[in-house]
């Protein structure tokens, strides 16, 4: 198998500290960059990379940097995506608490490329452990010069800021985060103008999420065509970090090449189905992503070819389910989630997740009547694109996809209860 | 007595301040500062914190009210959160639910009488990978069965 790159500090003892860090070939790209490349010069290897967004929308991230003007009459901010709420998703705590450093460095690095003084992390609030480590290693780095003022001699200041959130999903979406760093209650900003010319403090901001920012050095240090060329043949962007979950046998974080078979996943990596069962469904990309049947699952675990599919590879969480998961009670699960977790801004994502729940929650305790399969698609229907975010377009992509793959399973559940 | 900050509190809390480009920024870095010291944030400590900061007693309300990990009503010594999201559901989150539940003869959001435990369920945790979980406190119990429960409830004293 491949060499691990972005998880090759994984389980190696002390792997938090500036030293481990270091011995592993630690802070040469932030040298290589500081020192010997201008600012354009990153940016273009970044684009070269095909590197994207790892927080959900898959956004190219060098793409992303460009939009930043050069000048600025107000500060310009980087603010670093650690609110990991998306259910399934659990590979960037592995990187802040076994890789601090990483970040470090990927900040650093995006920060001169961009020309950005200030960053700030915001840390999900459960993930204690993560932001111990994070302050840790920012420590570390303020102590050896590689962060603070003129570092490394060449001029250039940089701070860096862990912040604490307090417990909303809603958070994780970039401008609801963007609100709750500020000291507001998080709710979406309504979008133009987009975060890269008024972000944070009204400053243009970069927002990446922090897989995205920890593949930074790895691309600086080797270039930008070597990440591309680790995807699989054809597709490109590097590799990323797939959390696993449910019903398989060896759940975990893989770091695997973007565009790898679904079925290789589950099957190979992840060591098949428990109790050698069969597959029902399967989510490929965090719970906002539509469930896959499992004649689906040679899909390429990338952006394009699961949205061509009608699902998204959202943050690369893969959740298993096999032939004995009752579909009503995890649609259930999910559509609550949402319910709860709208911010309650918008009129059609407020009440319609609401209703969603209320239906499938009626429907479990059998209570349910075929039509309220329909109402379930029709209210989906009526929050698409009517909304301030893309929170409510999350709630309705489990509720259509589950109802009308699974619909038999839905009659048959409204049937015998 | 009105609340007011310790010391090393007031310390911390000026180092938080420096950290920021603009002041209101430091209201969530405040607020967990204030359930550490306080442990509740009483309506005296939304006061106190608004006039701290000089932002609005109405936006610390809104505030606190709108993220679910303040607390403004008193918890039990081990704030038990169970995660019932899909994939601890997947491996049984409910079952163990049940079991707590029937245990400590309380319902979620209820705390005991001894003030021992108060019960919670919470959206995904991040450790998906090892659901179900528990989160007690700060700490986290993964892979849990209902025997690893039981142990679980019997040692936290
Ligand atoms: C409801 C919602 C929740 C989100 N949660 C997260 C999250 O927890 N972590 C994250 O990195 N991105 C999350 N995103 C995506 C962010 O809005 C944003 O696209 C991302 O942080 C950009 O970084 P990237 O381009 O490096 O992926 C979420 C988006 C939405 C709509
Ligand atoms: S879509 Fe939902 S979460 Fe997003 S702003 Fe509207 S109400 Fe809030
Ligand atoms: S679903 Fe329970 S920790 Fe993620």
């Amino acid at each position: 198998m491949a060499e691990p790159i972005l998880s090759r500090n994984f389980g190696k003892k002390d792997s938090h500290t500036l030293q481990v860090y270091v011995e592993g070939g630690g802070y040469e790209a932030m040298k290589k960059a500081l020192k010997e490349m201008k600012p354009e010069q990153i940016i273009q290897e970044v684009d070269k990379s095909g590197l994207k967004g790892r927080g959900g929308a898959g956004f190219p991230v060098g793409k992303k940097w460009s939009f930043i003007p050069k000048e600025s009459p107000k500060p310009k901010y980087l603010v670093i995506n650690a609110d990991e709420g998306e259910p399934g998703t659990f590979k960037d705590r592995q990187i802040m608490e076994q890789d601090p450093h990483a970040v470090v460095e990927g900040a650093i690095i995006t920060c001169f490329a961009v020309g950005i003084h200030w960053a700030g992390i915001y840390v999900r609030g459960e993930y204690v452990k993560s932001i111990e480590r994070l302050e840790g290693a920012i420590e570390e780095a303020y102590a050896k010069g590689y962060l603070g003022k003129n570092i490394l001699e060449t001029g250039f200041d940089l701070d860096i800021v862990v912040h604490r959130g307090a417990g909303a999903y809603i958070c994780g979406e970039e401008t609801a985060l963007l609100e709750s760093f500020e000291g507001k209650k998080g709710q979406p900003r309504k979008k133009p103008p987009f975060p890269a010319i008024v972000g944070l403090f009204q400053g243009p901001t970069v927002i990446n999420n922090i897989e995205s920012t920890a593949s930074i050095p790895h691309i600086i240090k080797n270039g930008g065509e070597w990440w591309n060329n680790l995807g699989a043949p054809g597709i490109g962007g590097g590799v990323r970090l797939f959390s696993v979950s449910g019903h398989v046998k060896k759940p975990g974080v893989y770091e695997l090449p973007m565009g790898i078979p679904l079925r290789e996943i589950i099957y190979t990596h992840a060591g098949g189905i428990r109790g050698d069962k069969k597959l029902k469904a399967v989510i490929p990309g965090g719970s906002s992503a539509p469930v896959l049947k499992p004649e689906e699952i040679d899909v390429p675990m990338e952006f394009v070819s699961l949205a061509k599919i009608g699902s998204m590879a959202g943050s690369g969480a893969v959740i298993v389910m096999d032939e004995d998961t009752n579909l009503v009670q995890v649609l259930r699960v999910l559509l609550n989630f949402y319910a709860h977790e709208s911010c309650g801004k918008c009129t059609p994502c407020r009440e319609g997740t609401g209703w969603m729940a209320k239906i499938i929650e009626r429907i479990e305790k059998g209570e349910g009547q075929s039509e309220d399969l329909d109402t379930i698609v029709s209210i989906a229907n009526g929050i698409r694109t009517r909304t301030l975010c893309p929170l409510g377009d999350a709630a309705i992509g489990p509720a259509i996809s589950f109802v009308t793959k699974f619909r038999q399973e839905f009659e048959d559940y409204i049937k015998r209860h | 007595m009105a609340v007011e900050f310790s010391e090393k509190t007031k310390e911390k809390f000026k180092v938080v301040l420096g950290k920021y480009p603009e002041k209101d920024a430091a209201l969530l870095p405040a607020l967990w500062l204030a359930q550490k010291e306080f442990s509740v944030i009483t309506p005296e400590v939304e006061e106190y914190v608004s006039k701290l900061l000089g932002v609005p007693l109405v936006r610390v309300r809104e505030v606190l009210t709108f993220y679910t990990m303040y607390t403004a009503k008193s918890l039990g010594k081990y704030h038990l959160q169970l995660c019932t999201n899909i994939a601890c559901t997947l491996l049984g989150a409910e079952d163990i639910l049940g079991r707590i539940k029937n245990k400590l003869q309380i319902d979620v959001g209820e705390t005991t009488p001894d003030k021992k435990f108060t019960l919670s369920t919470v959206e995904c945790l991040g450790y998906c990978g090892t659901a179900p979980v528990i989160q007690v406190n700060d700490d986290f119990y993964e892979n849990l069965t209902p025997k690893k429960v039981d142990e679980l409830l019997g040692k936290l004293k």
